[in-house]
């Protein structure tokens, strides 16, 4: 397996500079890959929608999923619950090319999560800071986003935790080596892995922004803050010109320094998706899982 | 030697680190205006090709680039640089480039699942490691004058034409070696 976690880690890799798109159709699937997606999330109702109607959220239908891979040449990715091994099980079998064990869906397990490393197929968790992100790579997850609050529109959150971990990320790189053990065991995260984040001030998997990202504005302000690419959601296919839109934050991710060109990417968008501030809502989805 | 890595999508930063291992003075292609430095060797990372080639033509760069590659500019590509680069791509109804007279067919050992690392012979060395993620096939050569680098079940997975190089796997994965 350790071949596999490399192999899956190398995968995250292409997808950096990228965005990941959510998507519910083949029809979606095109748009997105037509605007620049390097990969998509396909799910039966964005995130957007999984707030408003409530209830049990749960792994999308495989055909609907399968549908979407014939659509599109890019990577698919879906969600399980976090701990539904079945799930997962499920989206390996259909060949799915990464598995979001993801806070959107409601949690199958409120303790554990899967254990990663028994899968062939590779995992992206998400997480609000340094020691979250590394057990979740310590349980095999080989790709990291951050958890903002999805569905919202409101980056807040995802700046939050993207800032958390840069910093923490920081502060572990200055630490003395006898320092580590006990900020292991302050991150509770295992030492082998905190001794890589001192070694190298980077996590040892790609990390995306997640949450709330909505305009090649928030796109840019998330690669500025330190994420090697990133997931839009609710945010493009909730707006009025989604096609328009996805291509504008697929070139605000690659050219997220020049603020000329994404004040030229941000005219004319159409409405952007209204949003609920995240302070106002009930169901707090970046609880889910630690 | 200045190499110039395209910037757009994918991981450049890796083509970055395996060109400057190798002494070279790297700098980043995002836009037009970083084509202005002189540039010895463009370097074309892997990532999602049709990520790339889209931004390619929406940044103004696709011209520029296609001009100096079939102008002699080296070229070293790998994955979805080397689909760039292909003269026909059997399973999609794009190419880009079209400077490098092979026929690639993308995703061709399937998703993620059927990614792999192998190790083999290469350009003279033995024992190389390739690492192969959702990976090209080269399936035809349109030039009797292409050089095979090295194969991998019979077929060709680096290949040697004028001034391109270029991978199906990546070489820029498994820097150290």
């Amino acid at each position: 397996m350790e071949n596999r976690q490399e192999l899956n880690r190398n995968l995250a890799q292409m997808l950096k500079g990228g965005v990941i798109m959510d998507v519910t159709t083949p029809e979606q699937a095109r748009i997105a890959e037509e605007a620049g997606a390097c990969a998509v999330m396909a799910l039966e109702r964005i995130p957007a929608d999984i707030r408003a109607a409530g209830g049990v959220s749960r792994m999308s239908d495989p055909a609907m999923i399968r549908g979407i891979q014939e659509a599109v040449s890019i990577p698919v990715m879906a969600k399980c619950r976090i701990g539904h091994i079945a799930e997962a099980r499920i989206l390996e079998a259909i060949e799915i090319d990464y598995i979001d064990e993801s806070e959107v869906l409601s949690p199958a397990d409120d303790t554990r999560h899967i254990d990663k490393t028994k899968f062939s197929v590779p995992f992206v968790c998400g997480a609000r800071d340094l020691g979250e992100a590394l057990r979740r790579i310590g349980e095999g997850a080989t790709m990291i986003r951050t958890k903002g609050e999805p569905g919202t529109g409101d980056v807040v959150q995802a700046v939050r935790h993207m800032r958390k971990m840069q910093s923490e990320i920081r502060r572990v790189a200055s630490l003395r080596e006898d320092e580590l053990y006990e900020a292991a065991k302050e991150l509770a995260a295992p030492l082998d892995l905190v001794r890589f984040v001192h070694d190298n001030a980077r996590l040892p998997v790609v990390n995306f922004a997640a949450g709330g990202v909505a305009t090649p504005a928030d796109a840019a302000l998330m690669m500025e803050l330190g994420a090697e690419g990133v997931f839009v959601g609710s945010g493009i296919f909730k707006s009025g010109d989604p096609a328009k839109r996805a291509a504008a934050i697929v070139q605000a991710v690659t050219n997220w320094k020049d603020s000329k060109l994404l004040a030229k990417l941000s005219e004319n968008l159409g409405p952007a998706m209204v949003g609920i501030n995240s302070e106002e809502i009930e169901t707090i989805m970046e609880e889910r899982g630690r | 030697m200045n190499v110039g890595v395209l910037a757009l999508q994918g991981a450049f930063a890796e083509m970055e680190a395996y060109w400057r291992m190798r002494g070279a003075e790297v700098f980043e292609i995002r836009q037009a205006a970083d084509l202005e430095r002189g540039i010895d060797l463009l370097a074309l990372p892997g990532g999602e090709s049709t990520v790339q080639g889209r931004l390619l033509k929406k940044l103004g760069l696709f011209e520029p680039l296609k001009r100096r590659i079939d102008a002699g500019l080296p070229v070293f590509a790998t994955c979805a640089g080397l689909i760039l680069l292909a003269e026909r791509i059997e399973n999609d109804d794009a190419v880009w480039f079209a400077s490098l007279p092979v026929t690639v067919k993308r995703n061709a050992y399937g998703r993620q699942l059927g990614s792999f690392t192998t190790r083999g012979d290469f350009d003279g060395k033995h024992d190389f490691p390739m690492t192969f993620i959702r990976a090209p096939a080269i399936t035809d050569l349109l030039s009797p004058d292409i050089e095979v680098l090295s194969t991998f079940d019979g077929a060709p997975t680096s290949v040697r034409w004028r001034n391109i190089t270029a991978f199906t796997w990546h070489p820029e994965l498994n820097a150290t070696a």
